[in-house]
């Protein structure tokens, strides 16, 4: 077998921790253009925004699948950012393996809730 | 084992109080644990931001049930406590929004790789979130 620790560690073309680290800059830049296109909308808009304009935003079918991807995007970085600061700070496996469960359930609960929401407009 | 290696400090059980209190950070670095800060903010208070879209967006019903809180305030809770969350949720978004924009342009470009690009973009980091977050938040407290 090949040795792959030490100095003989494959350190190109392994992936050691790519995918997370890629996933969590697409998600951040999506959220971060669908902040601009939903700030932009409201910026440009005269007046106090009521319920009719801030609801509308939301209801063309398109926004909606939009507003769906940003909520899986919001889930995946978060799940990649806590698990990130669980795994700086919280040395016993016991206890980051809690967190880590409380964290999933967390964001599933509240990605279902706004899914939820966003389909019943 | 060497005399210099002997002497090298070791820091152990570092007390999150009386330690860390102690460390002066560079401005990158504050940029950088309020990122971490701010994430954790949002991330705690998700079903209050959840809560906020559904009864905004559902109906005109909740949405001035949603507006009545921030007035007038639910329960034992006065409205001006929940418009300080929300500031404080916008300073959360803001930051973590700008270091991340910051974030994203380090990865990208080598030429903002550096102790002065990271301190300069800290100070603009800083500043703009705080700035935006005085001016929605005057927008939420009514002031214009």
């Amino acid at each position: 077998m090949s040795v792959n620790y030490g100095s003989k560690r494959t350190v190109v073309g392994a992936h050691y921790g790519l995918r997370d680290w890629l996933s969590q800059r697409v998600t951040a830049s999506l959220m971060a253009l669908f902040t601009v296109a939903v700030l932009g909308q409201l910026i440009f808009s005269k007046g106090p925004v009521g319920y009719d304009a801030w609801a509308g935003i939301f209801s063309s079918q398109w926004m909606k699948v939009l507003t769906f991807t940003v909520f899986i995007a919001l889930a995946w970085h978060v799940w990649v950012g806590v698990r990130d600061i669980f795994m700086d700070y919280i040395k016993p496996v016991g206890l980051r393996l809690g967190l880590q469960i409380f964290t999933i359930v967390w964001l599933l609960g509240c990605t279902g809730w706004g899914i939820q929401v966003l389909w019943r407009l | 084992m060497t005399e210099l290696a002997k002497k090298r400090p070791e820091f152990r059980n570092i007390n999150a109080f009386k330690d860390l209190t102690t460390y002066r950070l560079p401005l990158a670095g504050w940029v950088s644990i309020l990122h971490r800060a701010s994430g954790v903010i949002m991330f705690l208070l998700l079903p209050f931001i959840i809560w906020m879209f559904d009864t905004s967006v559902s109906s005109e019903i909740s949405f001035s049930k949603f507006t009545s809180v921030f007035s007038a305030g639910a329960g034992f809770v006065p409205g001006w406590f929940f418009k300080l969350i929300v500031l404080a949720l916008t300073w959360a978004f803001l930051h973590h929004f700008v270091s991340g924009i910051r974030h994203l342009w380090m990865d990208v470009s080598h030429a903002a790789v550096s102790k002065e690009f990271g301190k300069s973009s800290a100070i603009v980091t800083l500043t703009s979130s705080i700035a935006l977050t005085l001016v929605l938040g005057a927008k939420l407290f009514g002031l214009y």
